[in-house]
């Protein structure tokens, strides 16, 4: 279906890149400049930024000690204090022995049937979101604004209003507990925002290289794979990145649209979490958390900077 | 011997159905997460494996609220779980309605089951227009408080022997840094506990006509009025006892950090697994010492209708199960619950179950609150009490309100 | 590479549904559009159609036509948990927007200043984004915890008197909440005003400096009229969370204590699931959706209604 691209038109994806993308869009800070190094100014600024920063990373450090003391210790108090007796068995349970009802194989159960579910929802849910948002943008139709607004709609209605309406759904047309079923679900509650970024994206798109590349015969496919695809790294990172975090972190869906042997890392963390064996093991608890949290976390650790660079160019130009 | 007559009928038809079936997986929700509980859920899966069959455990923690969603979207989606775990009560007629619960009366009548599910009002929990849809596995009462021995002794005090011994002697508790009554700060334990109030001060007609009866003026009257005195009291004594889960709360009562807890006799479990003897180390008191009587609530489990005849034919198989006299003994004493059939030896029993197996052939038996409220009541009558636990609304006030609820309960 | 990997899947999917259509233009764009015009008509439009038509019946824990009128809303609106829930949204919506707003906007002003390790920064305020609601309620709770958290850390210091305990006082529970909630959602908003501030042309701040007017007056007057879409975007994400807190609430309080920490979307989740009461539930929903409804149609007839592309 794809047009081959003429010179002129990659010549000007090139000039695009460099505009939206390339160097010093982001890199650059605008800001009135500080002149000198050590003025009261910047220890202001500085001194506030690290205030600031402490009360981030103070959740993150509470769990990491937490999971590393023995119960005894964490009895005994202070939960910022770093741990003295280090354990990883807190970490070896979570991961290996904690139970859910009575099977006690820890998060190890969840992790791979959570890669089952994360891998095609986030591929599908991204592809229709990044094609919708492509015809909303350069291919509007008739009402295709009023679908948008829809959309955005969507994204106030709680999700669990929409349980027992979708469970009917899918089990009418045969999809209800089986993966795609699933995928499906996760394809809609990733719409509105990532239709709002591709969208957004996308229309920031010159009209004048649109225009050229349909001079040059490129159709919907052609525009869409040959131009529009090569330039927008950063807000497929920004989608990917959202979509994964949701997908991962999602409890509701997994447990409800899927079946047993299907059960997410989530199912299992919520069962560690609250099913409570005599006293509550907050080691464990916080290990288990930490491991559930792990993917998304290194996710965006790995793709910090494009992920900044494709939200300024998603979601600021409304 | 007396098993014999019932153990018959129950091989008999495992004989039967093991003929024709082959190994058969079924996928078993619940919500028995904690440490007794699970136990308890392993005794089920063994025997169940035992018969060449497998039990697939889908565990849902956090409660009926978290799995209740499961459940019924999973039943309306077309792909429902092969049985699954509700309390006794109201909470399935609708599912019964609409035809999706497998009618399990033929396996009801091959095992005989109303001759032996004792007291019969659970078997009519399960009965729905002369149908039976469930098969009970435990009785459940909330009736009970649960003291800690040592905290007594520690202080030179005999163990209370009824609810207002506890108070003439909580200043003292108090006094030595111990929380008098241990309280979880989740809803239904808050209820729970008020409802136990009910019983042992204002009395079985009383709770009856209310809870069963509707009637708002006993609701709003003074024998009630006296129960939101109580609760008030025990909502001072209770005062810093900042834990979420009933089973902390036990273990506050466990360790000695609180005198005592009015919980179910689920509760047992817990101080079962945490090497305890009842009368030595903790006391019991079945309707708070004032008015011994138990309600028979407790759980079941219910099949939900499947196209594939083998499954049908497990399903029916592992109902049969449940309720086979060697399955009710191994559960229940996991459990701290009492077994649904009167004629089982449940061997060496501690005090605390032997005052509730006493209780419950003396006929000392009323229905519980779940069977007898809806489910809606019982959220509206939980949201009132939990406000009520936890802040300082004037008992009268809280009667008015609780009043009005009944008044509107269907 | 994952770029181009979806967009092939996607393509034959679309390809599969065909549709007659009188316009013969563009018939690819239409094609594509088909799953994007399905969820939203048959998904948004027509569940939310049927949770309204469903909340004017008496469904208990399955839909059921037995229609009662207006009886589900005259009991929601006589129900004190319900005007909890309400007022502590108000409360929780209005400060987590002002602050998380003001906050972000802040640290994008400071990270804009050619800060030296601004990544490093950035990182650590948008890391509590890539974790869940559950994680975060978790997390705070345990922070908050009066026996072991910062009360209990600030009297071992000797202030023996110091009482921080907000998550078990009925005030004050719902302001436990909003810290955690800042403290997820802030990194986000961040991230989005950073870049609207460096899409400001540097002529602007040029010209600022030449006619001598100071930085904040600069930012006051300039910089954030000039960036109005980019808050506008912002307090949408930012409400959109705000209107379906449930998780949070949840996880760290689920409600307590007696019910002082209550939402609209626990309520709806309430009165489903535990009072098996799906008629009072869709009542709440359709009452939630209503408010929505009526805060951004205005709003988005206003923002993309007369808007040409780009």
């Amino acid at each position: 279906m794809a047009e081959p691209a003429t010179l002129g038109t990659v010549a000007a994806v090139d000039a695009i890149k460099e505009r939206t993308g390339g160097v010093g869009y982001l890199e650059g800070p605008r800001g009135g400049r500080p002149r000198r190094v050590l003025t009261a100014h910047n220890v202001v600024l500085y001194g506030t930024l690290l205030v600031i920063a402490a009360y981030f990373l103070l959740p993150l450090w509470v769990m990491l000690v937490t999971s590393f003391k023995t119960m005894d210790e964490i009895r005994q108090g202070n939960i910022f204090a770093p741990p003295t007796e280090f354990t990883i068995f807190p970490w070896i349970k979570a991961w290996a022995q904690a139970c859910t009802g009575i099977n006690c194989d820890g998060l190890s159960r969840g992790f791979w049937n959570s890669v089952y579910i994360l891998v095609p929802s986030v591929v599908v849910s991204i592809a229709v979101a990044s094609v919708s948002g492509y015809t909303l943008a350069n291919w509007r139709f008739k009402g295709s604004e009023a679908i948008f607004t829809i959309l955005i709609l969507g994204a106030f209605i709680p999700y669990q209003v929409m349980i027992y309406p979708i469970a009917i759904l899918l089990g009418k047309v045969g999809l209800f507990g089986s993966l795609w079923g699933l995928v499906v679900v996760h394809t809609i509650f990733g719409m509105p925002l990532n239709v709002l970024l591709f969208r957004n994206y996308f229309s920031s798109v010159p009209e004048e290289l649109f225009k050229a590349a349909r001079v040059d015969g490129a159709g919907f496919w052609g525009i869409f794979f040959r131009i529009m695809l090569p330039m927008s790294l950063p807000i497929f990172v920004v989608s990917m990145i959202i979509q994964i975090t949701g997908i991962w972190n999602d409890f509701l869906f997994g447990v409800i649209y899927t079946s047993n042997e299907r059960y997410p890392m989530t199912v299992q963390l919520n069962n560690i979490v609250n099913s409570v064996q005599g006293t509550k093991e907050y080691n464990v608890n916080m290990a288990a958390t930490l491991l559930t949290g792990l993917v998304p976390l290194a996710v965006y650790f790995a793709s910090g900077k494009l992920f900044v660079r494709g939200i300024a160019a998603g979601a600021v130009k409304g | 011997m007396k098993l014999t007559h019932s153990l018959l009928g129950a091989t008999a038809l495992c004989a039967m159905t093991a003929t024709a079936a082959h190994a058969v997986d079924l996928e078993v929700t619940h919500w028995w997460t904690s440490g007794g509980e699970a136990n308890a859920v392993s005794k089920l899966a063994d025997a169940w494996n035992a018969t060449g069959n497998k039990w697939i455990d889908g565990a849902i923690a956090g409660g009926g609220d978290t799995a209740r969603p499961i459940m019924i979207s999973r039943i309306l989606g077309g792909d429902p779980m092969d049985a699954f775990q509700f309390n006794h009560g109201r909470q399935a007629e609708e599912l019964i309605q609409a035809g999706l619960l497998l009618d399990l009366t033929d396996v009801a009548e091959a095992n005989h089951w109303k001759d032996i599910v004792q007291p019969s009002s659970l078997l009519d929990a399960c009965t729905y227009e002369g149908k039976i849809y469930c098969a009970p596995i435990n009785i459940h009462s909330w009736q009970w408080m649960w003291l800690n021995n040592k905290v007594y002794e520690d202080l030179g005090l005999p163990v209370p022997t009824n609810w207002n011994e506890f108070v003439d002697t909580a200043d003292e508790v108090a006094a030595a840094g111990k929380i008098p009554l241990a309280m979880g700060g989740q809803p239904w334990q808050q209820a729970g506990a008020f409802n136990v109030l009910a019983t042992a001060i204002a009395g079985q007609d009383a709770y009856l006509a209310v809870n069963r009866d509707k009637d708002e003026s006993v609701a709003g009257g003074p024998e009630f009025a006296k129960v939101f005195e109580a609760a008030a009291q025990a909502r001072e004594l209770s005062q810093g006892s900042n834990v979420q889960d009933w089973n902390q709360a036990t273990n506050m009562v466990i360790t000695g950090d609180a005198a005592a807890q009015i919980m179910g006799d689920w509760a047992q479990g817990e101080f079962a697994l945490a090497g305890k003897t009842a009368g030595t180390d903790y006391t019991c008191l079945p309707g708070l010492g004032l008015n011994a009587i138990l309600d028979a609530g407790g759980d079941a489990f219910y099949f939900p209708a499947q196209d594939d005849p083998e499954t049908t034919a497990a399903q029916k198989e592992l109902a049969a199960l449940l309720l086979q006299p060697e399955t009710q003994v191994a559960f229940n004493a996991a459990k701290g619950s009492l077994p649904i059939r009167g004629d089982v030896d449940m061997g060496t029993v501690n005090d605390c179950t032997k005052k509730g197996l006493e209780l419950l052939a003396s006929g000392n038996v009323m229905p519980a609150g779940t069977t007898l409220l809806s489910p809606d009541t019982n959220q509206q009558v939980n949201d009132l009490l939990t406000e009520f636990w936890a802040s300082d609304m004037a008992p009268a006030d809280a009667q008015a309100r609780y009043a009005e609820i009944i008044a509107s309960a269907d | 590479m994952a770029v181009t990997h979806p967009a092939e899947v996607a393509a034959p999917d679309a390809a599969r549904v065909r549709r007659p259509s009188r316009l013969l233009r563009n018939i690819p764009a239409k094609i594509a559009s088909i799953p994007m015009v399905l969820i939203a008509l048959v998904i948004f439009v027509g569940c939310t159609a049927w949770t309204v038509f469903y909340s004017f019946t008496k469904s208990g824990m399955l839909p059921r036509l037995q229609f009662v009128g207006l009886d589900q809303y005259d009991r929601l609106w006589s129900t004190p948990k319900w005007w909890t829930s309400i007022e502590n949204l108000a409360i929780y919506g209005v400060l987590s927007m002002i602050l998380t707003m003001a906050l972000g906007f802040f640290l994008a002003t400071l990270l804009d200043r050619k800060v030296r390790g601004e990544d490093v920064f950035r990182t650590i305020f948008l890391y509590p984004f890539a974790l869940s609601f559950i994680v975060t309620g978790l997390a705070w709770q345990w922070i908050l915890n009066p026996e072991f958290g910062i009360q209990a850390v600030v009297r071992s210091l000797g202030w023996e008197g110091f009482s921080f305990d907000p998550l078990h006082s009925r005030e004050l529970v719902i302001y436990g909440i909003l810290i955690a909630g800042i403290w997820q959602g802030t990194g986000l908003v961040m991230c989005i005003m950073l870049a609207g501030l460096r899409g400001i042309d540097e002529d602007i701040w040029k010209a600022a400096r030449v006619d001598g007017i100071p930085t904040w007056k600069t930012y006051t007057h300039v910089v954030i009229p000039m960036m109005r879409p980019v808050f506008v975007t912002t307090l949408v994400l930012v409400a959109s969370g705000v209107i379906k807190l449930y998780d949070l609430v949840k996880a760290q309080t689920d409600g307590g204590p007696g019910g002082a920490s209550e939402v609209p979307a626990k309520y709806v989740m309430d009165s489903m699931f535990g009072a098996q009461n799906l008629g009072q539930g869709f009542a709440a929903s359709t009452m939630m959706l209503l408010s929505v409804v009526i805060i951004l149609i205005p709003w988005a007839y206003l923002e993309f209604g007369g808007k040409k592309r780009g």
